[in-house]
């Protein structure tokens, strides 16, 4: 049936296309038949006309016969409006396809007004969304205080929760996974900043253009690597890896490591620091480059003293990046990180992330309205909010910097 | 690749007297840019303490030639330099050269301004911190205040040296850069079209400050103005496709030139 409906939607388009076109090429350039003037617009925007004029004239009335008759479920009185709207376009068309009519400014209006609706939509669904976060947020912060939520040092939401029980404190703590997903994005990061940094400056100042052309993509390739075979690759390799390794110096530790984790995560951050940090280097001005030379600098100090603090915002913003990446993983964490949240400081003991409860959450059987199924809301709001500070920071760095350098 | 050119002073520009040695002798100087060559063979001695121009039009090579006295070339990918260039008679393109140690004797101004983006005070103290000139407490304040007098340009920034050096004006920047330059006490100067973004004021002060500057300094500057050439230098070549066409007296460059090409050039002829 949508089918069906489809393809007379689009039918008739193209008939009020077709019409617009001929009466038009007729009027205007059949001899005999007009005045002897150029006309404003040449035919095919004419069409243009018509065919958007029926074609968002249907689709108005499409939705709205769906939101008033949709218990009618017929498909005959659609197709009959349509059919009438396409007529009474053509007949529009017939008055107005003149010389003088300005189609052409009027499909320009049109077509600013289906990209401004695009980006609209996008907006909408945005906010959409941010709302939805924090309205089942509200809910939760109803069963469970706001103040324990963000307060408290245990997270077990796991065990279950009987009726008269609901909103016990101490089974909703973010803490531990706040603090988790802190320590697995920081020791990434020692990884991934150091690591991306210097290849953009091999990349960008001394590489030379043709070995850049080759290692360039190469390290791109990392970036293309599915998230979830860096998680199999921190669960069945470098977690037990680091794990053999700290037992041969004596110490028992889990193979669910923060340090196992984070140098996974970190080797997935590192093409996506380095290839901004090297199009940000590349992107300082070669003048300041030959004038550092010029006044016989060696490469190194030319890119101590000029390439990085020239490129600061920009190498910072990279790097905030690679922090909400961290921050966002999941499959990676999913995979090779505990489920048990543990409130510590240590890398070699096995942590918990926000992304990970989320999942964790949210897959078997659940209620809608549970505090358990409800806290996914509240931990995705947090990302979000942590999210949206790092590139409020981000961006305001950059600002400062630009205010007082670059005019 | 560098042959060795057997009589010095058979240069058919060789325009220094005995009592005053020349700064820089180049002998069969060619360049080359991948296998394009654009510096066919140039034989000429610069003199010391003395500016001398390099006129000609676009792109016959004034910059390539210009960066061959600090080896800037060495920075340009595909760029190559072969023949003989010696300043104060030692071989600058010899392996015992390291061109960072070159390039602090040897400064060069840009067409463009580029002061970094850094204070006023740290773009000029930039060299002297690199080349560590600066041995006592308070030197490196005295080199920066002295290099931005010479500069002419102390006067105007000497209350807002913590001011980045581009909030400095267009003219402001130039002279700052060239004060940057000077601060590591360089023997040459090079400038390829120092004025080019300047207005007529800025320009004047510029040729004012390369006319006090050349007692103690070889300026070599590459222009496009022939009366700026005639102003400000002593010496004059003329460039033409990759060749030195001329070279001699200022003077006698502007008012009696032998060669057809610079008499068509600087009566506008060509170019
Ligand atoms: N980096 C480069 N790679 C390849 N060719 C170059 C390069 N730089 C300059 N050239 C070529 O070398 C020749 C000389 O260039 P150069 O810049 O020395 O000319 P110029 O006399 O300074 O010109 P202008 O007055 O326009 O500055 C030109 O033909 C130019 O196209
Ligand atoms: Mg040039």
């Amino acid at each position: 049936m949508p089918m069906l409906l489809g393809g007379v939607y689009l039918f008739l388009i193209v008939m009020a296309f077709v019409f617009a076109r001929t009466l038009a090429i007729m009027r205007f350039y059949v001899p005999g038949l007009g005045a002897e003037t150029r006309p404003h617009s040449v035919p095919n925007f004419h069409a243009y006309f018509a065919a958007w004029t029926a074609g968002f004239f249907m689709l108005l009335m499409l939705a709205l016969y769906r939101l008033f008759f949709a218990a009618v479920g017929s498909v005959t009185i659609p197709l009959i409006l349509m059919a009438l709207i396409t007529a009474l376009t053509c007949l529009m068309s017939f008055k107005l396809t003149q010389r003088e009519f300005k189609a052409r400014d009027y499909v320009e209006g049109f077509v600013q007004f289906a990209l401004f609706l695009c980006s609209g939509v996008v907006i909408l669904i945005t906010f959409g969304i941010i709302l939805s976060l924090l309205f089942e947020s509200l809910r939760f912060f109803e069963k469970i205080p706001l103040t324990d939520f963000l307060t408290g040092l245990e997270w077990s939401p796991q065990i279950p929760i009987r009726e008269d029980q609901i909103g016990e404190a101490g089974s909703f703590g973010v803490v531990p996974v706040l603090l988790g997903t802190g320590l697995i994005t920081v020791f990434a990061m020692l990884i991934a900043v150091p690591i991306g940094l210097f290849i953009a400056i091999y990349l960008s100042e001394y590489a030379g253009r043709r070995r850049r052309r080759v290692i360039k993509p190469v390290i791109e390739i990392l970036a293309g690597i599915p998230s979830v075979v860096y998680g199999f690759f921190a669960l069945l390799t470098i977690g037990p890896m680091v794990q053999t390794g700290m037992a041969a110096l004596g110490f028992d530790i889990t193979a669910q490591s923060v340090v196992a984790v984070s140098i996974v995560m970190g080797v997935m951050i590192i093409p996506y620091i380095s290839s901004l940090s090297d199009d940000v280097m590349s992107g300082v001005p070669q003048i300041l480059r030959d004038g550092s030379y010029a006044l016989g600098a060696t490469p190194s100090e030319t890119v101590k003293k000029i390439i990085l603090p020239a490129a600061f915002p920009g190498l910072m913003a990279a790097s905030l990046l690679g922090v909400s990446r961290a921050l966002g993983e999941t499959m990676i964490v999913a995979l090779a990180a505990s489920k048990a949240a543990n409130l510590t400081f240590n890398p070699f003991e096995a942590v918990t992330t926000v992304t990970v409860q989320i999942v964790t959450l949210l897959t078997g059987d659940q209620e809608l309205d549970s505090a358990k199924t409800l806290a996914a809301y509240a931990l995705g709001l947090i990302l979000f909010i942590l999210t949206l500070l790092l590139n409020i920071i981000a961006i305001s760095i950059v600002r400062g910097y630009n205010a007082k350098f670059h005019r | 690749m560098i042959d060795q050119p057997a009589p010095l002073a058979t240069s058919p520009f060789n325009t220094s007297s005995p009592a005053r040695l020349p700064k820089f002798r180049c002998r069969n100087v060619q360049a080359y840019y991948g296998k394009t060559r654009v510096l066919h063979g140039i034989d000429v001695d610069i003199p010391d303490q003395s500016v001398t121009a390099l006129i000609g039009p676009s792109g016959c090579g004034k910059s390539t030639f210009l960066r061959v006295f600090n080896r800037m070339n060495d920075t340009i990918p595909n760029a190559r330099v072969t023949g003989h260039v010696e300043m104060d008679g030692i071989d600058i393109y010899s392996d015992q050269i390291d061109p960072t140690v070159l390039r602090a004797r040897v400064g060069m101004v840009f067409q463009k301004p580029n002061p970094f983006p850094k204070s006023i005070y740290d773009n000029v103290a930039y060299g002297p911190r690199i080349h560590g000139l600066a041995d006592y407490a308070g030197e490196l304040d005295d080199i920066v205040e002295h290099s931005l007098r010479r500069a002419a340009l102390w006067d105007e920034v000497k209350d807002r040296l913590g001011e980045p050096g581009t909030s400095l004006s267009n003219g402001q920047q130039q002279r700052l850069v060239i004060a940057r330059a000077i601060a590591i006490r360089p023997e040459v100067i090079l400038m390829d079209e120092p004025a080019s973004s300047l207005d007529p004021i800025a320009t004047a002060r510029l040729e004012q400050l390369i006319d006090e500057l050349k007692q103690n300094y070889c300026i070599l500057i590459v222009t496009h103005s022939m009366a700026q050439a005639a102003r400000v230098s002593e010496h004059t070549g003329f460039f033409y496709q990759g060749a030195l066409v001329e070279y001699g007296e200022t003077n006698q460059i502007f008012t009696n030139p032998v060669d057809q090409r610079t008499q068509d050039y600087i009566t506008g002829r060509t170019g």
